[in-house]
């Protein structure tokens, strides 16, 4: 278990939330995928504060939980207003505002 | 044995990863990204990071988690029907996705002095507590403003109630209609 290691299991689990972000089209799935890029960016903070000291890479990954927790939130709070309006919760629908 | 250990939850944490991204039924893509969760929750712990690694599972395992699972089963069409995923672009995005991977790795790989030998000391929770309460108290208090204001959001999106609103008519299964007492006459 080294820093590199490390890096690529992080960047393999960003690509793996690229991948949902694309190639799904419920709302829901793509807020599952954008949670995997999150968890993520997290364990290049963890990994880079184990592997380099101080205490900055967890107070990172604290306040990073926290904003991905309200963005969650927000994001189910959306998700159900789509699927209160269309009846569904694919993201195609939701294009009234495009111009 | 760290080896092997950071192998099992690698293996643990990519493998459940990919399961999120291609299972059928929603609600299962849910239960596997609690087990990536949990993956890294260990991860974090085998990092030296207890305390980041116990707020991951109370608050994700714990929260997020089911927060989306009732996300799923509020929005869902039919009881009991797996929502089909749809894959019009899987071979894109998965060129995409590995085409990122590849040159993030490539960046990865051609850093030299990553692994230094170096074992700096390791963070324990009081340091963290005193870093958050201390240096970065200011940060600290706007997180919770930021919470406070998602919260209330929200609340206020998923509210509203504005008359455009579709009537839903595929939630109700059209339920035949009772015969009423005496309206043969």
């Amino acid at each position: 278990m080294t820093l590199s290691t490390c890096l690529l299991l992080a960047s393999a689990l960003f690509c793996v939330g690229v991948y949902g972000l694309l190639a799904r089209r419920q709302m829901v799935a793509i807020l599952l995928s954008v949670e995997l890029m999150a968890n993520a960016a997290n364990i290049v903070f963890i990994a880079f504060g184990h592997f380099r000291g101080g205490t900055t890479g967890q107070v990172f990954t604290v306040f990073s939980l926290a904003l991905t927790v309200a963005e969650v939130v927000v994001g189910l709070a959306l998700v159900l207003l789509l699927y209160r309006r269309h009846g569904d919760t694919r993201v195609g629908l939701a294009s009234e505002m495009k111009g | 044995m760290e080896a092997l250990a950071f192998g099992v939850v690698a293996g643990c944490a990519l493998l459940s990863a990919l399961a999120v991204v291609r299972s059928a039924d929603l609600v299962r893509a849910v239960l596997w990204l609690g087990v990536t969760l949990f993956s890294t929750a260990v991860l974090y712990a085998m990092l030296g990071a207890s305390f980041v690694a116990g707020v991951q599972v109370l608050l994700y395992v714990g929260g997020v988690v089911t927060l989306m699972i009732f996300g799923v089963m509020v929005t869902r069409r039919h009881e009991g029907v797996a929502q089909k995923l749809e894959r019009p672009a899987s071979a894109r995005a998965a060129a995409v996705a590995l085409g990122i991977f590849g040159a993030v790795a490539w960046a990865i790989l051609a850093t030299g002095g990553l692994d230094a030998p170096t074992a700096p000391p390791a963070t324990s929770t009081a340091d963290l507590g005193r870093a958050l309460l201390r240096d970065h108290v200011l940060a600290f208090e706007a997180v919770s403003m930021l919470l406070l204001a998602a919260m209330v959001g929200a609340i206020v999106i998923a509210r509203r109630r504005d008359p455009g609103a579709v009537k839903r008519p595929i939630d109700r299964p059209a339920a035949a209609p009772v015969p009423a007492e005496g309206a043969a006459e």
